[in-house]
């Protein structure tokens, strides 16, 4: 029989933080300036600088150490990691290895109805380094340094995950942590979250790890699940042919759906890590912590425990909606203005997820408000607007995020509750379908929807589809 | 002297620190870490038992910014320092990542 093996997955997570500028200098971090427009001699290593910490990026750090359950670091320091490459201009990137901010936590994930902690090894702040692109006409590489000092926490996970499953449901559960404490948006196809794989298969029910490698440039979650998949039979093929696997970093390359060794991994001692004298120590006392936690917003998971005691929604649809916190906010609001929290849900699984979907676009991109939904809502349910008006209205909410109130009356929506006005067009509708009529009192239901669907239509569909069949009834009886 | 430091070191210090060395730069090389490491010995001699590491001099800490915008467009100082340049870029040989 074939051996079996048991995949090991560590995690390196970086994360760009949402702070306005850069790690060390008061730099914009704003994504997609001119090369080389959001740089001084503090981001671009010119000796003499002097780095200063920017406070934001310590207490965004925090905040997500915390959410992750793990222990404050009280006195912590950075470190000056030393390597040569065009995209660090320093030659050594500002990092933690010492005494990183945060250490010893763990998130909770769920696959597949089973719960499983993911520890964390460690987090701790550093810079980003320059982006590098390759000019084809000259055949040379062209530097940008605007992403130099661009603040990143990295989140070292444990080796306690086993399949590509369980790391998509970590890299979704710290995605959702941080967006939900406004500390990154966490885009993995703009590079704002990046995770390298670290990964070793071993033979099921041995103690020891294999070899590991790790692999880099994977830049959505759909690469993370494939690139786990090569690798792991990679080596398994290795060590079924009695071959050794080497410990070295790979590059993954979507297109082709493999890997390729980048390089031969450099050990720690290799890059010479000492205290950088430049930045003195980091105190975090215990009031500055306190405060942090009473700043931190509630999250998702204490939301769904809410959510469950509060309103009446099935919890496939909390989950839902609270994976986003924008969109739960939304329906917070909403439900709040028009008191009516299971049409909100409504809105927001059924009309809001299709137009999403249909426009290919994330739920953070929601751009109407919870006044206009509410609005929409109470129009709805009053019988001002009969229903497949209100989908078209709140297509014009969802895309301009138009006043319902205001767009029915403009463009006349509103249902026609006229009696004499309903009774003149079926008065019409029956003299110009004779065959209809006459089927009908021959005991064809069908003819009557027919007509329905003549007088909805000769009203512009304003009327009250319920009232023209009690009326049609009501005559034809 | 009590630390030998092998022509492997050398070499491979030197492809980290990315020189070229001659073979008397080497010879010296070797030396002079040789005296490093037998200075740092000296410094091993002492009782440092309950000693906190000092990464810094001064009794400061906690020594932050504000999270403003205070630097506008650098670009022209940034790029006077380029030896090569081309699109608002720092142009360099190839590289691969």
């Amino acid at each position: 029989m074939a051996k079996q093996y048991e995949t090991v997955i560590g995690l390196e997570v970086h994360v760009e933080l949402a702070t306005k500028t850069k790690i060390f200098c008061s730099c914009s971090t704003q994504f997609g300036g001119a090369p080389n427009t959001h740089t001084c001699p503090v981001c671009t290593g010119m000796p003499g600088s002097l780095p200063v910490l920017n406070r934001q990026v310590v207490e965004y750090a925090m905040a997500i150490g915390l959410a992750a359950n793990c222990e404050i670091t009280r006195v912590c320091k950075f470190d000056r990691k030393n390597y040569f490459y065009p995209d660090n201009p320093q030659n050594y990137q500002i990092s933690q290895l010492y005494l990183p901010i945060a250490r010893n936590g763990y998130v909770e994930i769920g696959t597949g109805g089973t719960r499983k902690r993911v520890r964390i090894h460690e987090m701790h702040m550093e810079e980003d380094a320059g982006k590098l692109v390759h000019d084809e006409w000259d055949d040379t590489s062209l530097v940008d340094y605007n992403r130099s000092g661009v603040p990143l926490v990295e989140i070292v996970s444990e080796p306690d995950m086993r399949s590509a499953d369980e790391v998509i449901a970590y890299l979704e559960k710290l995605r959702m942590i941080i967006q939900y404490l406004g500390a990154s948006d966490c885009k993995l196809q703009e590079g704002s979250m990046r995770a390298d794989v670290n990964l070793s298969v071993r033979e099921t029910g041995a103690k020891e790890f294999g070899t590991r490698t790790e692999m880099k440039n994977l830049n959505s979650f759909k690469a993370i699940a494939r690139a786990i998949e090569g690798e792991r039979n990679r080596q398994i093929e290795l060590l079924s042919e009695g071959k050794k696997v080497i410990q070295e970093t790979r590059r993954w390359d979507d297109n082709k759906e493999a890997s390729y060794a980048m390089r031969s991994k450099e050990d720690a001692q290799d890059y010479r890590y000492f205290p950088d004298p430049d930045l003195v120590p980091i105190i975090i006392s215990d009031e500055w912590i306190e405060r942090v936690k009473r700043n931190q917003p509630e999250l998702r998971d204490e939301k769904l425990k809410r959510y469950k005691k509060e309103f009446d929604i099935p919890q496939y649809d909390a989950e839902i909606i609270t994976a986003s916190r924008h969109m739960a906010e939304l329906f917070e609001r909403a439900s709040a203005l028009c008191g009516k929290p299971k049409k909100v849900s409504n809105w927001l699984m059924v009309e809001t997820m299709r137009l999403l979907k249909e426009k290919n676009m994330e739920p953070e991109e929601l751009a109407f408000s919870p006044e206009n939904l509410a609005g929409l809502i109470e129009l709805a349910e009053n019988g001002t607007i009969n229903s497949s008006v209100a989908k078209e209205v709140f297509e014009k909410i969802f895309t301009d995020n138009v006043n319902p109130v205001e767009y029915t009356e403009k463009h006349g929506l509103k249902t026609v509750n006229d009696e004499k006005e309903l009774l003149k067009v079926l008065e019409k509708v029956i003299a110009e379908n004779p065959q209809a009529v006459v089927d009908y009192r021959g005991g064809k239901e069908k003819a009557l929807g027919a007509l329905v669907g003549q007088t909805m239509k000769a009203m512009k569909g304003k009327a009250n589809p319920g009232m023209v069949n009690k009326k049609l009834r009501e005559i034809l009886q | 002297m009590a630390n030998k430091i092998s022509d492997e070191v050398i070499e491979y210090v030197s492809i980290l620190a990315k020189l070229e060395l001659t073979e008397q730069e080497k010879k010296d090389a070797k030396a002079d870490m040789e005296k490093m490491l037998d200075y740092i010995d000296t410094l091993n001699e002492l009782d440092t038992d309950g000693i906190e590491p000092v990464s810094h001099v001064f009794p400061v800490h906690n020594v932050f910014r504000d999270d403003i915008v205070l630097n506008g467009d650098g670009s022209g100082d940034t790029l006077a320092n380029a030896p090569l340049e081309k699109d608002n870029s720092f142009k360099v040989p190839k590289t691969i990542g």
